[in-house]
């Protein structure tokens, strides 16, 4: 069972992020898959978080009890969820937006420069599909193949190419970081 | 009461991640409803969006009425012109529905009604999550009447039990009610839509006697009378007022018990039939939890953890909460040291649990004042409590 948080602040794509994952998921990797989400009234800026869980069997109780991953796109949410990541959990950060303050060795953890890639191919909105990317490839939670066939219908079809473009970018870099991590020299460095 | 296939045009087949509000929208297109008036409210105005999306490509009719009074007067006119017909709303929303609701009951208007519930009273959180409504839907309007209410605790149960309450609702001429929650309502899970001809509905029974002949009512303290569609040439009446088989006013107190006798004896004669349960381990228990929709599946992580922990723990989720299935309640009640019963409100569907049980067995409340869902933790002290 592998419970994911997805958190940041709202407009940034994060309930999105995990609506592609669990679709993924449940309708390609034929595996069962339980996303809620929570939100302030504000339509964009406040808090947001959004939960999955992915299981092989059917799943009773919806919420993460002790995330094993978060993904954190701003340091509000990361000061928030950081605690109540697992030991040893993966920790995915926009590294341009959340500077870490907890004990490194506690958790596992990768920064990706999602939104310097999402400008790279034009607009900084590409953002959570290079996180998407970047977290499918540290975690193999969900397959890349599974990921890429969830996006038509959940993001605009003119935008479908260049979101496929981040995917694979912040999936690329993911592999760089867990070989970077195997040789002990840090995913960060 | 004719069972037909459903109209493939309402019935978007295929596997699809969906929340429970659109997985409800769905469901009463697969149904057959082509009728829609409500109010927009969160956390329920995705029920709304979804159908009003979907009414072009299948033939229906999406109205944003001025307010949720007129969405029950459109639905019961909607329905007596022939049509299958729902709305959706929450909290204050659903408390401006209450007059008309009972002129629908009066009058054996089938219709759905969804209460995608959250935390009130008044506005109260209007974002998060409740089943406070649960005592208000069976009796909010005034007078004396039953209704059904059902309860899903997952998206694909909304779609489900949309097609369940349009076809109770069919047959027992009766407003259905699907009381589910925020949490439902906005949780996403795959939700399998089954193709067109394994989706059972019930056609409207229509009359199709001599004109003349023709009656909207017969107080036979069962199945209700075959109806007309408005425009075809029948001549009928219906009121608010306490009325004779014909429709017609007639204030006497024999008329009126003929009818109220009929109307709670349509619902109470087919308890059975309507009720429906999901069990779980009672074959050993000594502790049952009863509990609905979302406040079920908490509960499956407290009875999990109960039974590593060597209780004997059962569970009955009320996927019909009204009527209430008195008397499988009782036979459990004969056999368990405890019933407790979890729901997020200060304790509604537990009082009439209560009165069942009647002392049999031990009833423990678990409430919760609304804006979340229980801390399993909370629930499984209460199970070691009542297992004492």
């Amino acid at each position: 069972m592998w419970e994911i948080r997805f958190s940041g602040f709202g407009g940034q794509g994060i309930v999105r992020c995990a609506l592609i994952t669990g679709k993924a998921c449940s309708l390609y990797d034929d595996k069962f898959s339980t996303m809620t989400q929570s939100f302030g009234p504000e339509a964009r800026g406040g808090a947001c978080s959004s939960q999955l869980l992915v299981s092989d069997e059917r799943i009773a109780y919806p919420y993460v009890t002790v995330p094993g991953v978060l993904i954190a796109l701003s340091q509000e949410a990361y000061a928030k969820y950081e605690p109540e990541l697992g030991d040893g959990g993966i920790l995915i950060i926009e590294e341009e937006l959340v500077k870490p303050t907890g004990d490194a060795n506690r958790v596992r953890l990768f920064p990706v420069p999602a939104t310097r890639f999402a400008e790279e191919l034009g607009n900084r909105l590409f953002a959570n599909l290079v996180v998407l990317g970047f977290f499918s490839a540290i975690t193999k939670a969900v397959s890349a193949d599974a990921m890429k066939k969830a996006l038509p219908g959940l993001v605009p079809d003119r935008f479908l190419k260049v979101n496929m473009q981040a995917f694979d970018k912040g999936y690329d870099y993911g592999l760089k970081a867990l070989e970077a991590e195997g040789k002990g020299s840090g995913a960060s460095s | 009461m004719r069972k037909v296939a459903a109209d493939p045009k309402g019935v978007d087949s295929g596997s699809h991640f969906m929340d429970g509000d659109h997985a409800l929208a769905e469901g009463a297109l697969a149904a057959g409803c082509r009728f829609f008036a409500g109010y927009p409210i969160t956390p329920s105005t995705e029920v709304a969006e979804r159908f009003a999306e979907r009414c072009p490509h299948v033939g229906g009719l999406f109205i944003q009425m001025e307010d949720e009074i007129a969405s029950i007067a459109a639905l019961i006119g909607g329905a007596w012109g022939g049509q299958k017909v729902m709305t959706v709303t929450s909290g204050p929303g659903f408390s401006l529905m209450m007059e008309n609701i009972g002129l629908a009951v009066m009058t054996e208007t089938p219709m759905v009604i969804c209460n995608v519930q959250r935390c009130g009273p008044s506005t109260g959180l209007p974002t998060l999550t409740a089943q406070q409504d649960m005592m208000q839907v069976r009796w909010g309007s005034q007078g004396d009447y039953r209704i059904i209410a059902l309860s899903p605790d997952s998206p694909q149960e909304c779609f489900d039990l949309a097609i369940e309450a349009f076809n109770l609702s069919e047959t027992y001429r009766v407003p259905v009610f699907i009381m589910t929650d925020e949490t439902v309502g906005h949780m996403h899970e795959k939700v399998v839509v089954p193709p067109a001809e394994q989706i059972e509905v019930l056609d409207r029974n229509w009359y199709t006697g001599p004109k003349e002949d023709y009656r909207p009512y017969d107080f036979t303290g069962n199945l209700p009378a075959p109806m007309v569609k408005a425009g075809d040439g029948y001549r009928f009446h219906t009121t608010g007022l306490t009325h004779d088989e014909r429709g017609y006013p007639a204030g006497s107190v024999e008329v009126h018990k003929k009818l109220l006798d009929h109307l709670i004896g349509k619902i109470d004669n087919n308890v059975d039939k309507i009720s429906k349960t999901e069990d779980s381990g009672l074959g050993d228990a000594e502790v049952v939890v009863i509990s609905y929709g979302i406040t079920s599946r908490i509960a499956a992580k407290a009875i999990a953890d109960g039974r590593k922990a060597g209780i004997k723990v059962g569970a009955m989720r009320l996927i019909t909460v009204w009527p209430l299935c008195e008397n499988r309640i009782r036979e459990i009640a004969s056999k368990v040291k405890g019933i407790v019963v979890p729901e997020i409100n200060m304790g509604q569907v537990v009082l009439e649990v209560e009165r069942v049980v009647g002392g049999r067995c031990k009833v423990i409340s678990v409430p919760h004042a609304g804006g979340a869902v229980h801390d399993p933790e909370v629930i499984l002290d209460a199970i070691k409590e009542a297992v004492k």
